[in-house]
């Protein structure tokens, strides 16, 4: 299969549903469906099942128009961007220099934002339908090459779409002269090597060129001038992409009546932590608040054991954090930056009274420390330093001035006000998240939001875990000794 | 030309000061032009930025309002306001340096770059108080050698990408990685891969902190007990810009200076760290003169006897049976003593630079002069040399550099080069047919290319088991298919085009001027009367010598045993002088053969001046004094000039250069305090404009380096010039050359390989094996052919196998090497082993070889 990479897989069983037991999955609800439907199939992933539930029809109709009107038809839709940053598909489409040849679309299919699981789901269970907004996108953009890259750590979804690819390309679906017009694309399946930040879209495409999974540095801010060899390149997320079939089927129109004017359609979000029921749904966008997520009989029904509800993290690991105060904020970006903190990836996690904050912020804080590329110094060696802090904190080792240590570690990597949710003082629609940054990419802010949001609203948590110097030093913890412990001028 | 740039420049308000900068400049310059130190640790102005340190942010405010970025990536734009002082940047340049401190193991007391450091400076100038990191230092083994000149301590580095984007990006040689990730990560090589680079040195100097240290200087000096001097490197005859370090009278290290013209800071290790050749405990310290007793034996003597013995042994021969080689690793000003010495007191013409191995004077003087600047921004450059990485390493990196730009290479070579992986096209000939084959290419589409642009010609000798006539055909070749070229001569040794220009070559005086009676009358104004009839090069010096027609030979800082493509001829030559007089540095093989000995400064041991390939004088630096009673060349040249009763009139090396500026047309006007004034040195000759004044010469020197003017016009207005001044006789005109004409190629032996011999940077010479880090790194004696001409002659690579040419049979290690091309045997000339030197004849066009199984 010439067109497979990185397949480190090679010779082993192959991977089902049902060996990865610990994956919430998805449920269905009375909301529309944009991209869920074939979900309701056992068998949704196969070729026989897709084209019997009108796969590619939305593709096929594509095919009697013009590129630049199904660019117009996807603009219109206002498709704004799953990945995080929200921005709306058509626009950035836009962005690619006209006369630049050759152009590259490249799939993020790295979803590893903790608590996200949706891309997943999408790839595993509906693998064609990301294929056929890759046939879209890379129609309405005129390019002939794609690139799917699938997180190293989705086995199922990887061998689904090499499958899918392969009955595409078999039944002239994918390949040179598509359905006998001129538009020809090949799909590359490349396997990623397990880095959080090659979900960072410049990282990703240095990963592709095989390179270390490094992000780049900006400018250029975007890839559609300078992306994958040098080349215009659109990354799009595989929600964004999954979208693309529905609307040139049931049309623009139809897509913006359902949800808001400025977040239309629907959105896959994922649930986990203390509710009775964690999960994928679709949910309507702009209109959902969290609490009809939370507590609504069609989502999530509820916190387990009825327990009180302590925070919520909205939109993936690194987006600041909710209280139950902020339960009646809709699924909308203006709003949710408003409100402090972003819709980001979609995954929403849940934290009941039983939860020990500290613990939790540690965990989030260690994840991204973890995964730092190591390239520049602020989320390299600060990351690490924030990880190491907290630890003595959690482990009831920290003296009282850890708490504050941990905020200026943090205004290193984050200096200016905390956070930068609402940036409409920037005139952006968008939340960039956060813009004021030492380091190059998010994941050094990312290590320090939760501790930010944590120490913010539930100081006291923190507080009751600190000793004194007398007790640190008897079991053995440095205390800082300052060099000039009087404060005295040198003379 | 300046002034049309800067009338274009953008207006930017740096720290309140409004000022106008260049269009494309990066802020973190523009600042520090304002006066305003960005501190940074990624940043280096000969690599490309990374921006990956974040030391360098600064609020920059471009109509949105100042916010972060860093100053190494984004250019200046109009109206764009710089904050490099403000309360948010000081608080971010403190948390990145605590943020660098926190792993840094602090061993500021027992490391290298302590006082020197840039983490020490910025953390000083900038930087917290103090740490408030209690947790547990990262550790790793400190430290690891990744060469075997090189030593890691990951503990130090702060993975400023530097040294790793060095060896990507200048080297070429990708040994060095990032590995690992986020907070583990580190530097290193991959596993048996050591960073084996002719450049590894490099990353010792840039590195800022003291994570790489350079074993030869690993532990032997504190940064504020050296003592420093500027000097230019004689390794070779790129002319590198150096500072050399010394602490308590022993040289400890070189380090490389940026200008712009020649290394841009860079060096490579043979030049970096060739200090300890000159340490060495070998080098000569007294006379020595062959025993009455015992006629195998050199014994110690003092300067009186030794130089009474060198002035018998050539009062003994006449003008035409004294013969004097070498003076390609002196001075400008010792080469010029020589010569005056040859010429004034030997009577003698017979005096030549190089050793066979080079191109032929008149040749390399008449053809227009290409700089390293024109060879790096030409649009084609004709590589008809040897390997230039191997030769001349730092004009590799400049082409190399080059050929990622809009520079094309193409290389017309027997055998492939380490350039070869660069150029835009490659083709290779069979040796004995450079000319043919270079007549075709430019015959050609490329030939036409070459025409339509600017074209520099970079001409040597591609293989030393050729004759030289073989290039000299070529390049009138070259001359007369690419009439509008320039060239740059790929000679090796130091100060070879130096000693050419100071006449050490048969029938060329100082200046580049012909002694063939049309210079006369300017000659003998300064010189007096010397012989007019043309003298003999190295090898006709050898053959005389050999036939008995010579009676003293005068070998100055040569050795012709180990350099002459021709051994035998050598060994002939030796065995039919009455005499031979050495002044040399080391006992070499042809040192220990001689008579009288005399004992020389080495390199930073004398002041003065050298010349590079593109003809650019610079100066020398004396940091350190010589072993034992050594003395400098020119004043071994006067004594025996007195002791033959003649006066060289020469007293001090000012004085000496004063005389080069008045005798040599070249040269006029290239004044000390020209020299003086700029590390980047002085291209001769100089365009005749005004004769500038002394407080002029610091403005005037930018210009006169880069004017582009024709040889035909400078020799004019040289003449113009020098006709006004009253009474004296016009200035000689430069020598001239004609090509000889392409022969016919020598009838190809089917049952033999054509032998390419070519150097290596690390060879069996004194350079390398008396500098004690890098002796190890010469490889033995081995020849390179294809497996196929392996397979069909039966013969298992690693094998040892009889070589046999018409010469001698040797035996040699053989390799299988695809590279090396069909119908072609390489091997390094002078490698540890066996010299290719023992194989060749010279009078043959080529060396054919036959291999057999022993």
């Amino acid at each position: 299969m010439a067109h497979l990479r990185g397949s480190h897989r090679k010779g082993r069983e192959p991977v089902t549903a049902t060996s990865i037991p610990h994956a919430p999955g998805f449920f269905a609800s009375e909301t529309p469906r944009v991209v869920t439907q074939r979900f309701d199939y056992e068998d949704g992933y196969t070729f026989e099942r897709a084209m019997a539930t009108g796969a590619y029809e939305g593709f096929k109709t594509a095919l009697t128009r013009t590129p630049s009107e199904v660019h117009d038809e996807v603009r219109a839709a206002t498709v704004l961007g799953r990945g995080g940053a929200g921005f709306p598909a058509g626009v950035k489409w836009g962005f690619m220099p006209p006369t630049v040849w050759p152009r590259y679309l490249v799939v993020n299919g790295d979803e590893s934002e903790p608590g996200t699981y949706k891309d997943r789901l999408l790839m595993e269970r509906d693998p064609h339908q990301l294929i056929e907004g890759c046939l879209i996108a890379a129609y309405a953009t005129g390019l002939s090459q794609c690139f799917l890259y699938v997180r190293g750590e989705m086995p199922l979804a990887h061998e689904r779409i090499a499958q899918a690819l392969n009955d595409a390309y078999a039944d002239g679906l994918i390949g040179k002269n598509i359905q006998g017009t001129n538009f020809s694309l090949d799909i590359i399946l490349h396997w990623g090597a397990g880095a959080y930040v090659v979900g960072e879209e410049t990282a990703l495409i240095e990963s592709l060129e095989g390179k270390r999974g490094m992000p780049r540095l900006k400018p250029p801010y975007f890839p559609a001038a300078i992306g994958l060899y040098g080349q215009p390149t659109i990354v799009n997320n595989v929600e964004t992409l999954s979208n693309l079939p529905w609307i040139l089927t049931n049309g623009a129109a139809a897509y913006t009546a359902i949800g808001t004017e400025s977040s239309p359609g629907t959105r896959v979000v994922a649930v986990s932590g203390h509710v009775k029921r964690p999960g994928v749904f679709e949910i309507v966008n702009g209109t959902t608040t969290f609490r009809d997520l939370l507590y609504g009989e069609d989502y999530c029904q509820g916190i387990r054991d009825d327990n009180e509800l302590k925070a919520f993290v909205p939109g993936g690991g690194s987006a600041p954090w909710f209280t139950p105060e902020q339960l009646d904020v809709p699924f909308e970006g203006r709003e949710c930056s408003a409100a402090g903190s972003m819709l980001g990836s979609g995954a929403i996690m849940v934290m009941d009274e039983t939860t020990d904050i500290p613990t939790a912020a540690l965990s989030l804080t260690r994840f991204y420390a973890h995964e730092s590329c190591g390239k520049c110094v602020p989320c390299r060696e600060g990351g690490t330093w924030l990880e190491k802090i907290l630890t003595r904190v959690v482990q009831g080792r920290g003296t009282s001035r850890d708490l504050d240590l941990l905020l200026e570690v943090g205004a290193t990597i984050c200096p200016g006000d905390f956070p930068h949710a609402s940036s409409s003082d920037l005139g952006l629609d968008a939340t960039p998240f956060p813009y004021k940054m030492t380091t190059i990419c998010f994941v050094g802010p990312s290590a320090f939001a939760p501790i930010h949001s944590a120490l913010t609203l539930f100081r006291g948590e923190f507080e009751d875990r600190l000793i004194d110097d007398d007790a640190a030093g008897a079991i053995g913890v440095p205390v800082a000794i300052s060099s000039n412990p009087t404060g005295e001028e040198a003379s | 030309m300046s002034n049309e740039t800067a009338s274009e420049g953008v207006m930017v308000t740096i720290n309140g000061m409004e000022i106008s900068v260049q269009p494309g400049d990066l802020v973190i310059d523009a600042a520090e032009r304002a006066g305003a130190h960005i501190p940074r640790f990624c940043y280096h102005p000969r690599m490309s930025s990374v921006g990956v340190c974040r030391q360098c942010l600064v609020d920059i405010d471009t109509g949105r309002g100042p916010g972060l970025q860093p100053s190494c990536m984004v250019p200046v734009s109009e109206g764009m306001v710089v904050d490099t002082e403000s309360e948010g940047v000081k608080r971010v340049q403190e948390g990145i340096l605590e943020l660098l401190l926190i792993n840094h193991p602090l061993d500021c007391p027992v490391c290298d770059k302590g006082g020197e450091c840039p983490l020490q400076d910025q953390t000083l100038t900038f930087g917290p108080v103090e740490s408030r990191f209690i947790e547990e230092k990262r550790h790793y083994e400190k430290p690891i050698a990744i060469s075997d000149l090189v030593y890691l301590d990951r503990e130090r580095c702060v993975l400023c990408d530097r040294c790793t984007r060095f060896a990507r990006e200048v080297a070429g040689d990708p040994l060095i990685h990032f590995m690992q990730r986020g907070n583990q990560t580190q530097v290193l090589t991959f596993p048996d891969d050591p960073f084996n680079s002719y450049f590894s040195g490099n990353t010792v100097q840039i590195c800022p902190v003291g994570a790489l240290t350079a074993k030869p200087y690993r532990f032997r000096a504190r940064p504020w007990d050296l003592s420093e001097v500027e000097s230019t490197c004689t390794t070779c005859s790129v002319g590198c810009r150096i500072n050399v370090q010394s602490s308590r009278g022993e040289l400890l290290r070189y380090q490389g200076v940026d200008i712009d013209s020649v290394n841009h800071g860079w060096l490579c290790d043979k030049g970096r760290f060739g200090f300890e050749a000159v340490n060495s405990d070998e080098r000569l310290g007294t006379p020595f003169v062959r025993s009455d007793s015992n006629p195998d034996e050199l014994v110690g003597t003092d300067w009186n006897t030794a130089l009474e013995a060198a002035a018998s042994a050539l009062k003994a021969a006449s003008g035409s049976s004294v013969g004097v080689i070498g003076g390609a690793r002196l001075s400008n000003e010792n080469a010029y003593a020589w010569s005056k010495f040859a010429r004034t007191v030997l009577s003698t013409d017979n005096v030549d630079a190089q050793l066979g191995d080079g191109l032929c004077a008149e040749m390399v003087m008449s053809l227009p002069r290409a700089t390293i600047d024109d060879a790096a921004t030409a649009d084609h450059v004709l590589l008809l040399a040897p390997d230039l990485k191997e030769e001349l390493p730092v004009l590799y990196l400049r082409l190399r550099g080059a050929s990622q730009g809009s520079t094309k290479l193409i290389e017309l070579a027997p055998a492939p080069t380490g350039l070869t992986r660069y150029t835009s096209a490659a083709h290779g000939y069979r040796p004995g047919e450079m000319g043919q084959a270079l007549d075709e290419l430019l015959g050609g589409a490329t030939g036409d290319a070459m025409r339509s642009g600017r074209t520099v010609v970079v001409i040597g000798r591609p293989s030393l088991a050729d004759s030289p006539g073989e290039v000299e055909a070529a390049v009138g070749v070259a001359q007369r298919l690419l009439p509008e070229a320039t060239f740059l001569p790929a000679l090796r040794r130091g100060n070879v085009l130096g000693a050419l220009d100071m006449g050490l070559a048969p029938g060329v005086l100082p200046g580049r001027i012909a002694n063939d009676g049309s210079s006369q009358a300017w000659i003998d104004t300064h010189w007096g009367s010397i012989p007019t009839e043309r003298g003999m090069d190295t090898i006709a010096m050898l053959e005389a010598a050999a036939s008995g027609r010579l009676h003293t030979l005068l070998l100055i800082g040569a050795d012709p045993l180990a350099d002459v493509p021709d051994r035998d001829l050598v060994e002939r030559a030796f065995a039919g002088v009455a005499k031979i007089v050495a002044v040399d540095t080391f006992a070499t093989a042809s040192v220990k053969r001689a008579d009288v000995v005399l004992p020389t400064t080495a390199f930073a041991e004398s002041g003065g001046t050298t010349t590079n390939l593109e003809g650019r004088i610079s100066t020398l630096g004396r940091m350190v004094t010589g072993p034992g009673t050594v003395r400098d060349d020119w004043t071994i040249a006067a004594e025996l000039a007195w002791r033959l009763d003649a006066d060289l009139g020469l007293e001090s090396l000012p004085g000496i250069w004063a005389e080069i500026e008045a005798v040599a047309p070249s040269h006029a006007r290239c004044s000390p305090s020209m020299l003086s004034a700029d590390s980047e040195g002085v291209l001769v000759p100089l365009p005749v404009v005004a004769v500038p004044e002394p407080d002029e010469i610091a403005d005037d020197d930018a210009d006169t380096s880069e004017a582009d003017t024709s040889e035909a016009e400078v020799d004019e207005e040289q003449a113009e010039g020098a006709a006004a001044v009253v009474e004296a006789p016009s200035v000689p005109a430069s020598v001239s050359w004609s090509a000889p004409a392409l022969v016919d190629p020598p009838a190809v032996d089917g049952y033999a390989l054509r032998l390419v011999a070519r150097r290596r940077l690390y060879d069996a010479a004194v350079h390398t094996s008396q500098a004690s880090s890098l002796a190890a790194l010469a490889d033995d004696s081995t020849l390179r052919v294809h497996p196929a001409e392996l397979g069909s002659l039966g013969v298992e690579s690693g094998s040892r196998i009889n070589v046999t040419t018409a010469r001698a049979t040797i035996v040699l290690q053989v390799t299988a090497d695809e590279s090396v091309p069909r119908g072609v045997a390489s091997m390094g000339f002078n490698q540890p082993g066996i010299s290719a030197a023992e194989l060749i004849d010279h009078r043959e066009p080529v060396t054919e070889i036959r291999i057999e199984t022993r």
